[in-house]
């Protein structure tokens, strides 16, 4: 299980974006959250990932509470997710190819001698190529460099995966594949899934439910500021 | 030749004088019947020349005419060329790329082809006066220094002369009210603003100067539902009093709600031009590719189409997508040549609905 319980996070502890949000998934399960941009689900996305801290509440991950955040959360509960963002350009290193970039979280956990193996599984999965591996971030479409984003996200093969706007900048048919390839992982790996985003149509048709921001307690946030 | 004359194919942008009716009017009234489309783009074309000699065909032989009043949506995947055409049409174009074929402009301040003008016209009179611009990267389009209210202000000053004092503010207020921008944050600067509201900020500008023809180039990324829909309903208000409207957008539901026609784009070309109704709904597109990407919507089938689109600087020399074409054969070696709006050897017949079972 990964529960959210009772969480408050900002950036301004004075005015929290996030207020009061419990929200739980179940392995295999997932779950899409819908809401407005500005109103404070990125936020609660990176919680939910370990990479921001909150001012109040816990996370709890398999019934073990997590303890640090980003770099000092234990790597088994580190490890445990693959994250994914809107914009795969801010989350890419622009000097590392695309091949590079999907085996650095392997070695950066000592596992190099897996890269050759997990590169032969994930690249055909993801739609990549050899010539495409072999780019780097500004010789290839926003849609490839998500397809390489995707790959990286699962490299480690994470119990829990947080998909933050993860198709808000591409077209239908890019959006599908990327969504078929995070269902048949969820299917075969029993993993869960957070899909974080503002298009209802789409977080209906792939998740098992949809949750909007508001009934999720006392949330607050910005919607003005979208 | 003396006096036989052969038809030509293709619509031409600027109708000969016809003997028999006089026009309605004897001013060139834009709208009247036989007016001219406020742009009509033939053959335009843009390379861009790379280092070691290689070419990337960005943009290949695109054919289209826009009234006035009316909204075309160019709709594609990233890379598929459609920026680069708006940014040909505006003279926008880097050092490196040359564009061909012609873009007529035409308007109550006259014909203007659009790639035959010199940059000192394009910068005076066109960009921003002829042609408001909607751009994909608002912040780029935002002065960093200045408040959103002075930029508007100055905008509305110098295109709609109006002046100063109460009503400039309150024009300024206007524009912004349109776009969806906030009054409250028109005081901010722009590296205050998120990039939803940089959006509509750059749209507040684009709507403030009144142009007769506005491009919009995706003028919605990163704005929610609600939002995208006030926006594109606000372009087609816009659109609806007389100006003609380009938009260029990979989101089709924003396609669906504002467009009059739709022009699908595939690795530089048009690929099919089409009534946004039977587009969208029945008989439906009939392009293969059009077909999988409406295929593809989530509250389609949700089936992406196999593959991916082909580089542009390495194209095959038959159709560019018969890689991932169910339908393609022998034939599809060769171009297919635009017919009936649809650049397809094999396009889905109209009048009946195609098999839709897929082998996957
Ligand atoms: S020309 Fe052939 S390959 Fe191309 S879209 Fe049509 S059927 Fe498919």
């Amino acid at each position: 299980m990964l529960e959210l319980r009772d969480i408050t996070a900002g950036y301004d502890r004075g005015a929290p974006v996030v207020r009061g949000v419990s929200l739980t998934l179940a392995p295999g399960e997932a779950v899409g959250l819908l809401g407005p941009s500005g109103c404070g689900k990125s936020t609660l996305a990176r919680v939910a990932a370990l990479l921001h801290r909150p001012d109040a509440g816990t996370v709890v991950l398999d019934g073990t509470p997590a303890r640090g955040w980003r770099h000092r959360a234990p790597r088994e509960q580190r490890t445990a997710f693959g994250v994914l963002f809107q914009q795969p350009r801010l989350s890419a290193d622009p000097r590392l190819r695309l091949a590079d970039a999907i085996a650095e979280p392997l070695r950066a956990t000592g596992r190099k001698d897996q890269i050759p193996t997990r590169l032969r599984e994930l690249a055909p999965l993801v739609g990549l190529g050899d010539d495409l591996l072999a780019r780097r971030p500004h010789e290839v479409s926003d849609g490839q460099l998500q397809r390489a984003c995707l790959a990286r996200a699962l490299v480690l093969r994470p119990r829990w995966l947080i998909c933050d706007e993860m198709t808000a900048m591409l077209d239908a048919s890019t959006t599908a594949a990327l969504v078929a390839v995070v269902e048949s992982y969820r299917r075969e790996s029993g993993a869960g899934v957070l899909a974080v985003g503002h298009d209802r149509t789409l977080l209906e048709r792939w998740c098992d439910r949809t949750v909007g921001w508001a009934e999720l307690g006392a949330a607050t946030g910005m919607p003005d500021v979208a | 030749m003396t006096a036989h004359r052969t038809p030509d194919p293709r619509p031409a942008p600027n109708p000969a004088p016809t003997t028999g009716t006089p026009p309605e009017g004897t001013d060139e009234e834009p709208g009247a019947a036989t007016a001219p489309p406020r742009l009509a783009v033939r053959g335009l074309t843009v390379r861009f020349r790379m280092p070691g000699g290689r070419s990337v065909a960005a943009v290949t032989d695109a054919d289209f005419d826009l009234a006035p009043g009316e909204c075309l949506v160019l709709v594609g995947e990233s890379g598929c060329g459609k920026s680069v055409l708006a940014s040909a049409l505006l003279g926008l174009l880097p050092g490196n790329a040359e564009a061909t074929g012609t873009a007529l402009l035409t308007d109550a301040h006259g014909a203007t082809e659009l790639l035959a003008a010199p940059e000192t016209e394009l910068a005076r009179s066109v960009r921003g006066r002829r042609i408001g611009l909607i751009p994909q990267s608002p912040a780029a389009h935002l002065t960093p220094v200045r408040t959103v209210r002075s930029q508007l202000e100055e905008t509305v000053r110098e295109l709609t002369g109006v002046r100063r004092g109460a009503g400039l503010r309150a024009a300024a207020e206007r524009a912004a009210a349109r776009a969806a921008f906030p009054a409250g944050h028109l005081d901010r600067h722009p590296h205050q603003l998120s990039g939803g509201l940089a959006q509509r900020a750059a749209t507040a500008l684009a709507l403030a100067g009144d142009a007769p023809l506005l491009l919009a180039d995706e003028p919605t990324t990163g704005l929610d539902r609600d939002l995208v829909d006030r926006t594109v309903d606000e372009l087609r208000r816009h659109a609806e009093a007389g100006r003609a409207l380009l938009m260029i957008t990979h989101d089709l539901a924003a396609a669906e709600r504002i467009a009059d026609r739709v022009a699908v784009m595939y690795a530089g070309r048009i690929v099919e031009l089409a009534d946004a109704r039977r587009f969208f709904g029945t008989p439906g597109p009939r392009h293969p590719y059009a077909r999988g990407l409406l295929d593809a919507l989530p509250g389609r089938a949700f089936t992406p189409i196999p593959g991916m689109p082909p580089e542009l600087g390495d194209l095959p020399a038959g159709c560019a997508f018969a890689a991932r074409c169910d339908r393609a054969t022998m034939t599809c070696a060769t171009l297919p040549a635009p017919r009936d709006g649809v650049a397809c050897h094999h396009p889905v017949p109209p009048e009946r609905e195609p098999d839709r079972a897929r082998t996957a």
